[in-house]
This record gives structure tokens, sequence and C-alpha cells, in this order.
């Protein structure tokens, strides 16, 4: 990171962060950007987003406020917000690395060791070292906590075989975040865990990229074969990686802040929508004038408002008392499932366009619509399906007894 | 990009939240709720002392008319948690009176009427008719001149909350072709004059009202200049506070519905651990929060030109619509138990029937707010 700002000086440092991606910002690579880090599905989109990861960083706009020792910013947490929304008015494309910026960075900040610390941070927020997740399993997707790839300690290393799947980024990770068990004989199924920061680049690791609904390859299926590992690289205790598996997730579901900054999916704009509906002719007038579509218009414009005023409440202490975790555990679920159901509304806007895909070149907005409700499924089985967002909130938030 | 609406809340309205809610939570428990029920006039009349003296009635009233010269968006608190334990007042149809009384009377009005109503004097509005028209300014109702110089009140208005039990009643008619308002005494009324409806929402008193025979003096009628800003403000007011007792009474539904889930087994387990009845729990709940931030965000916009009208009309689809959800949801999450008058579901189920059907139901709202913002 290069530039040293005046950590008093927030007014100054936003008009730069203004002026620097007006300038920076690349309308048209010339070929298709992923709207989520899930997308990036070709080497040509994964090098142009490390190589844009990397200059945003080097101008001082992500890890601005993570702590300069490691190659953070050093700055208030205001000054990486300015950036952010900087990055966001001029439509900057998404930071790629985002495994590494939203969840294991806050991690190793909050429970890594200081050696850790300083041997990843940098390389997470340069996209020099990309990082990947290997929590899923074949057979233990819901159900983590039954995750059955095996870590046997030798010496100063662990042993590490068995499989994990949809890798998000998986072909293209330095490191992964690894959740593995160590004993097989624990007497509860989480309490055999343990919490590996497992280099990707070794013998007997293998991945095998994995087609996506969309035709595109996207994730892969990680193979691990007597996969040697150091001892050291590991957080929390051996046994004790349920707890920082669920400390992951609360990253991850932004349920718990201290991300690096920036955006690792770009937000649908119900606003579009709306221009779409003014576009589109149906029957012989503009979309928006058919009371059906009129009456749904407007269920998206009050969701999108309901998903602003709640982030802003989040700031009430009081009006957040009775049940402070509500609004943060149930982010997640509201607003996957809300970009699933617009996007969906979007393609039915298009009308008998909505039969057109990505390539034809009369496709509305090049295909973004169906391309864009599709990729939504990521997010909304990603990260914890919305059905086991519904069993979180019912048993957390409002004390139901467990399925 | 359109204006609408943001939150934001102010230290005084974090203090009524904390004082009404402990006050209505100690003060309106379900069986004394269900007591008042069975009274004539519904309300326990020791209770309405106390409200008074908090100051609870004048806090939208300017100082110089007695008040604490805060604004409407103070009282959303305390009206959200009157709603949360159905706790029986006038305090709502007495605060819309002054807001009419603000927006719509002449300086002599406000002078004689606003300190009596912050002190405790219970007041109402009679804008209804009987074609049931959410349209305030359709009355048919009639002033007309008489020859003594005095006026004379003809026709019929329904559903006047606690007129029964009002001091000041304030009706609206047709005087000389235009809106018009009037600001009567109880003792303007003939005996006779009110007949007690009956409502689905038992924990209410309202009234018809029949004007043939009352004869008030000119200077009973408000400033006839303002009088539709003054219907437009009083329609948005109304609605705000209904939106804030449906926020309120739709947690309770919530509530008292994931407690019988807790506690009630079948099949030898929990109702609450079967997905199909949690998940929709959830659902309710989450949506729960959601038009509770549009509540605020209303109150907090309430006296804004523009976003104001767009946050009220908002905050009122989203409460109505998730009150009658939760609460219809009560009843079935209760089984056989939930058909039964004994159940606290139907309270929470007739009531917010009750407060769909007043001041514009939420698909009226919805026509409004589709052409504010398409
Ligand atoms: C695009 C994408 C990227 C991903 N990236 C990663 C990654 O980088 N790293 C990683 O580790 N994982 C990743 N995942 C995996 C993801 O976390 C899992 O797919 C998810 O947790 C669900 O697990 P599963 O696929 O085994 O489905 P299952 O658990 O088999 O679920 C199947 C269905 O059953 C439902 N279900 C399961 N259990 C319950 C229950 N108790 N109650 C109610 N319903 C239930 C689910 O909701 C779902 O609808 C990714 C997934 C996607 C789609």
């Amino acid at each position: 990171m290069t530039t040293t700002a005046d950590p008093k000086d927030l007014k100054a440092f936003a008009a730069d962060a203004d002026a620097w991606f007006r300038e920076n910002v690349v309308a048209d690579p010339g070929f298709m950007l992923p709207l989520t880090f899930m997308e990036v599905g070709t080497d040509q989109q994964f090098h142009f987003l490390r190589d844009w990861q990397n200059k945003v960083y080097e101008a001082g706009y992500l890890g601005a406020s993570w702590p300069k020792e490691y190659g953070g910013g050093g700055l208030p947490q205001a000054f990486q917000a300015e950036a952010t929304r900087a990055m966001r008015r001029h439509n900057g494309p998404i930071m790629l690395n985002a495994i590494g910026l939203n969840w294991t960075g806050p991690l190793l900040l909050d429970m890594g060791s200081e050696e850790h610390r300083k041997r990843f941070i940098r390389g997470i927020l340069s996209a020099e070292d990309i990082w990947c997740q290997g929590f899923s399993e074949p057979e233990n997707g819901s159900d983590l906590g039954n995750a059955q790839t095996r870590a046997v300690r030798d010496g100063d290393s662990f042993v590490i075989n068995g499989s994990k799947i949809w890798t998000t980024l998986g072909r293209y990770a330095r490191y992964m975040i690894l959740l593995a068990r160590t004993d097989p004989d624990a007497s509860r199924k989480y309490d055999g865990l343990s919490f590996f920061l497992a280099p990707m680049k070794i013998a007997g690791v293998e991945t095998r990229p994995i087609r996506k609904l969309t035709g595109e390859h996207g994730f892969t299926q990680t193979f691990f074969t007597d996969a040697r590992i150091p001892a050291n690289d590991l957080i929390g205790t051996e046994g004790g990686g349920w707890k920082v598996a669920m400390r992951t997730l609360e990253y991850e579901r932004g349920a718990r802040g201290g991300q690096a900054g920036g955006y690792v999916s770009v937000d649908t704009d119900a606003f579009a929508v709306l221009d779409l509906a003014r576009s589109m002719m149906r029957d012989g007038a503009p979309a928006l004038e058919d009371p059906a579509i009129r009456d749904r218009m407007l269920d998206f414009i009050m969701e999108i408002q309901s998903q602003t005023l709640c982030r802003q409440r989040l700031a009430i202490e009081p009006l957040n008392a009775e049940r402070p975790s509500a609004l943060p555990l149930s982010s997640k679920l509201i607003g996957t499932e809300f970009v699933r159901r617009i996007n969906e509304f979007a393609v039915t806007l298009t009308g008998m366009k909505g039969g057109y895909y990505v390539g034809e070149p009369e496709a509305i907005n090049a295909g973004l619509w169906p391309r864009a409700y599709l990729n939504a499924f990521s997010a909304t089985i990603g990260g914890g399906t919305s059905q086991i967002q519904h069993n979180i909130i019912g048993e957390h938030v409002l004390g139901l007894p467990k399925s | 990009m359109l204006d609408l609406g943001r939150l934001g809340f102010s230290e005084e309205q974090a203090d009524l939240l904390e004082v009404a809610s402990r006050f209505c939570r100690e003060r309106s428990p379900i069986s004394k709720v269900r007591s008042l029920m069975l009274e004539e006039t519904g309300f326990d009349a020791d209770l309405w002392t106390e409200i008074a003296e908090l100051g609870w009635l004048g806090i939208a009233i300017p100082e110089a008319y007695g008040g604490s010269g805060l604004t409407l968006a103070e009282t959303v608190p305390i009206v959200e948690q009157m709603g949360r334990r159905l706790l029986a007042s006038p305090f709502v149809p007495t605060t819309l009176a002054a807001q009419a009384l603000l927006a719509g009377g002449t300086e002599a009005q406000k002078e004689a009427f606003l300190p009596r109503i912050a002190q405790g004097a219970r007041a109402t509005l009679a804008l209804a008719e009987p074609d049931g028209d959410w349209r305030l300014e359709q009355m048919t109702s009639l002033a007309e001149e008489r020859p003594d110089g005095r006026i004379a009140l003809r026709g019929e208005k329904r559903f006047v909350l606690d007129a029964g039990a009002a001091e000041i009643l304030i009706v609206s008619v047709r005087h000389r072709g235009e809106p018009q308002l009037a600001v009567l005494e109880a003792s303007d009324l003939p005996a006779g004059a009110l007949r007690r409806e009956i409502v689905i929402d038992e924990t209410r008193r309202s009234f018809a009202l029949s004007l043939d025979g009352v004869v008030i003096s000119a200077s009973a009628l408000c400033d006839p200049a303002r009088v539709r800003a003054a219907l437009d403000h009083v329609h948005l007011s109304a609605n705000l506070l209904s939106a804030a007792e449906m926020s309120g009474g739709t947690l309770a539904a919530i509530e008292y519905t994931v407690d019988y889930a807790k506690t009630r087994k079948q099949f030898g387990k929990l109702i609450g651990s079967y997905q199909a009845v949690k998940h929709p729990l959830v659902d309710a709940y989450v949506r729960y929060e959601q038009a509770r931030s549009h509540l605020y965000s209303a109150a907090n916009c309430f006296s804004e030109q523009g976003a104001g009208e767009v946050a009220v009309r908002m905050a009122r689809i989203q409460t109505e619509t998730i009150f009658a959800h939760a609460a219809d949801r009560s009843i079935q999450f209760h089984g056989g138990f939930g058909f039964t008058y004994d159940c606290d579901a139907q309270l929470y189920r007739r009531r917010a029937l009750w407060n769909a059907s007043q001041n514009g139901d939420a698909i009226y709202h919805r026509r409004r707010l589709a052409s504010l913002i398409f």
C-alpha cells in the first residue's frame, strides 16, 4: 500500500478516492465480468480481477482500516467506508479474493497468531495469495459438523485425506481454510474437528473443476491424498475447530464486522429493474403500466427499502435491545432471497426476450437478468442454505427447540 | 432518486420507548385486557389519569398550548407498546383530535381546547360516514346557517372511537359546499345521538353518531382555508399511529405463538421443533422486524414533504400485512385451542382485522404509494 493519508482528513481522503475510482475503473474490459466472486470461471476474468484488486490495494483503498504492521492502512473504519462508497459510485469491478478479505483476514486478526498475521494478511489484500474454503464435503454440506476429511498428526505435520467440494476459487487458491477431523472418536462430532490454514499447491492436493448450472466452469472438487501440511498452521486448538468455523460463518454471513472493505458481489439495483419495467413493452404499453406488474414492482421497492432501513437500524441500539442478534442473523436470508426473486422478476419483465441467454446479441442487457437469477442461487445455497438460516433464526433468535 | 425515507431515533423516543414498554407491560396484562372488554367504557379511568399525568397527551402539542412541544414521532413508541399489550384507552383518538385542531383549528379553538387535551380531556374524531369511504373529504353531513346565526348540523357519522367517553368531538361536515370541521362539546349532543357499534375488536369502543338536532355557534367551525390540509394531516397521522399499534400487536402475536411452540408437545416432540411450524414463524418474525424499521422511518420523516407520505404509507402497508399474517398463523399453530375464545390469538386477529378496516387498507395505500413513486 503506497498512499499515506492523514488520519484526520476524511474529506480529503474521500475526494481522492472518488477521483481515483473515476479515473481507474475500466467500464468495459471487452469480456463479461462476474457479478460475484463465486462466478469467476475463466482465466481471463481471474487475471483481470486479481490485477484490479491489487491496484485498488496499492492505491490505499482496500484494507485501509486494517493494522499497518500487517499491510493494512491503519486508518479509522470510516476511511475504508468512504473508499468502498467511491468504488460503488463508479461501479468498480468486484474484489476477487473474497474468502481472504471477508472471512480469513478478519479471522486471523481476531483469533490468529502474530506469525500468521504477518505471513498472510498482506497477500490477502494484494491478491497475491488467493484463499478458498474447504468446509463442505460430498456427503456433508448443511451438516457441516459431520465433516469427515481426516487430519492425522505425524511429527510436525498433519496428513490430510478426503475430499472437499463446491470449492469456490479452488483452481486459483494458494491457501485453503480447511475444516478436518483430527479425532474421529470424540464423543460429540463437533469436538473432533480442527481448523487449518492449508497450502493448496503441494503434493497430494488435486482440484477438479465442476460445471455450474450456467454452463461455465466454476468451483472445484478438491481431493487430498496423503497431503502433508505444517502442524503450526492451525487456528485455535486441536479439536477446537468447530468454534473457529462458527466464527468464520459469522464473518461470511455478515453477522460480524471487520472485513477488509470493498465488495465481492455487485448489488442488484431495484431501480435498474424499475427502469426495465419502464422500458420493456408489454401488450402495447410500458410494462409498468400493467397493474399486476406495477404491484409486484412496488413490493420490490418496499423490500429494498426494508433492507436499507434495517441496515440503518443496526446503529440504533434502543431499537434492537430486545433481540440484538435478530437483524445481523437475518440479513443473509433476506438479502440473498431478495436478489434471487428480483432477478427472476426482471427476467419476467423482459417478456418474450426472457427466452434469450448470454451470448445472444439481442438479449436484453446482454443476458444479465437470467444470468443473475441463475447465479443468485450461489448465495441462497452457499454459506448455509436459506432453510438452515431459518433454523438458525428460529433457534438462536426466537429460542425455538432444535429441529 | 426518489427519497423513500430513512431511520433516525431521538433521545426522547428512546426514553419514551423504555418507559412505555414497562408501563404497558405492567399495567395491561392480558387478564386486565379481557376484563375491560366486558365493561361499557372499555378502558380504565384511573389509568387514563395516569397517562395524562405522565404528560403523554401533550407530547405532540406545542408548549404555547400547554404541551411539551415534541412531535407525533415521539408518540409512536408509546402507541407501539400500547398495541403490544392491547392496552385499551382513548389515547389514539385524543392524540389525533389534537392533531386535527393544530392543523385546522382557529387560534381561539387551539387556545381553548389544546391545553384541556394536554391536561387529560378525552377527545375524538367523527369523520367516517355510513358509505364507509376512506376519503375524508367525501363527507355528506351538512352544516347550515340558521336565521339566528347559529349553525345546525345534519347527517350521520360512523366509527367514532370512544365517543361515549369523549368531552370533545371534532366532526367533519360540508359547509357552503366545502369540507369543514366543527369542534363540539359532548354537551352539544342531544340525548340518544350516540349508539355503540358492535365491532370485531372487542377491546375497542366505537360509536355511530347522529348529528341531527345538533346546533352550534359559528365559532365552533374551523379555519376553512386549512381544512383540506388538516384532513390530509389527520389521514397520515392516523395511519402512522395505526402502523405503530400494529407493529406492537405483531410482536405480541408472534411471541404468544412462539411460547406455545416451546411448550406444546406432539409425537413426543415440542411442536416448535417441526419446521412446518418453525419456518413460517421465522418468516413472520423477520418480516415483522422489517415492518418495524419502516414504522420508525415513517416516524422520523413524518413532517417531511414527500418522504413523509411515502414512508407512512409503506409502514402502514408493511405492518398491516404482517400483523394479519402473524395473527392468522397464531390461530393455526394453536390447533383446537386456537379456535377458542380463551386463546389470545383471536384478540390479535380481530384487532388486525379492525385496524385493516380503518383509514384505508393495504390495497388502498398501495395504489396511493404507486402513484407517488412511479
Ligand atoms: C456457488 C456455491 C459456492 C460454494 N462455495 C463453497 C466454498 O467455497 N466452500 C465450501 O466449503 N462450500 C461451498 N459451497 C457449499 C455450500 O456451503 C453447501 O452447498 C451448502 O452448505 C449446502 O450443503 P449441500 O450442498 O450438501 O446440501 P444439503 O445439505 O444436502 O441440502 C440439500 C437440501 O436440503 C435442505 N436441508 C438440509 N438440511 C436441512 C435441515 N436440517 N433442515 C431443513 N432443510 C435442510 C437444504 O436447505 C437444501 O435445500 C458453495 C455452494 C455454492 C452453491
